[in-house]
């Protein structure tokens, strides 16, 4: 069971993470992009952005960085093991882009018990430099109950 | 660049439809790029021990698959403002075969004065849907 306390507790940024353009690459194609934003420095900045663009779910790779803090957290008491993923939200208010460095802030957005399962929302803000806000990615895991 | 003429676009047309097939390759592939490497994902005797028929897919390679559709359509990642799903169903990932998802994205909003068009897709494996509520808003 999830402690219910830790409803609305901050967990620190987190160091940030720099965003490498082979990354994107390895990540779009993980995920089975062909779009040439994801890949092609040229074709990326002949749309206007800076460098290769990571897909709309690659904010992951920083939701997880936080994530892994709260299922460390002895307080949360989380037992991963009977962790399954309910659902998933990412909200840009800009695409990341290579060359960001981010730092993400989780809260814990809401902790609700369902007979001997509980159901924990995240929600991650993930900021370039100068607390620029890049994308909020909002996470809901369901905690099993022991049996 | 696809350029889309928001004028011509209709609520419930369909934007494309893309099969994608996932190999246990391509679940390997998505633990290194992801970072979760929850054996679940690659080893069945770990995905039996915890109850499961055997190694299922990552959901967020299937989320992230998905909205693949939605980007080709639009033609540029980037202008995927907001995307979410639920998670409603395993995907079993056969060590031989894989499983094929398919998915479709049809047009469930037009926000002409915002330029923005929610995306609405359905993500089906051995004719089931996995995703719930999947939808993605994109600016054209």
């Amino acid at each position: 069971m999830v402690n219910p306390n830790v409803q609305g507790k901050k967990y620190p940024a987190t160091n940030p993470y720099l965003v490498g353009r082979e990354k994107i690459r390895e990540f779009a194609h993980a995920v089975k992009s062909t779009n040439p934003i994801n890949l092609d420095v040229f074709a990326a900045q002949a749309a206007g952005y800076n460098d290769v663009v990571a897909p709309p779910t690659f904010a992951v790779v920083i939701q997880e960085r936080s994530l892994a803090t709260v299922l460390g957290d002895p307080e949360a008491d989380i037992d991963f093991s009977r962790v399954v993923h309910g659902d998933q939200r990412f909200i840009h208010a800009r695409p990341i882009v290579a060359g960001d460095e981010l730092v993400s802030v989780l809260e814990v957005a809401s902790v609700k018990t369902l007979g001997a399962h509980s159901m924990v929302t995240f929600e991650t803000k993930i900021y370039a430099e100068g607390d620029e806000l890049v994308c909020t990615a909002i996470s809901t895991l369901v905690v099993r109950g022991g049996e | 660049m696809t350029h889309i003429n928001i004028a011509a676009l209709e609520v419930g047309q369909v934007i494309g439809t893309t099969e994608f097939l996932l190999t246990r390759d391509s679940l390997v592939r998505y633990a290194g790029a992801s970072g979760d490497f929850n054996p679940i994902h690659y080893r069945d005797d770990v995905a039996k021990s915890v109850g499961l028929d055997g190694v299922l897919a990552h959901g967020m390679l299937t989320m992230g698959a998905a909205v693949q559709v939605a980007v080709d359509w639009v033609g540029d990642a980037g202008k995927v403002v907001d995307y979410g799903v639920r998670f409603t169903k395993p995907v079993f990932v056969d060590a031989q075969d894989g499983a094929v998802l398919i998915v479709t994205g049809k047009i469930g909003e037009i926000d002409a004065e915002n330029r923005e068009v929610r995306i609405d897709l359905t993500a089906t494996f051995n004719e089931t849907a996995v995703l719930g509520k999947a939808q993605a808003r994109v600016r054209v």
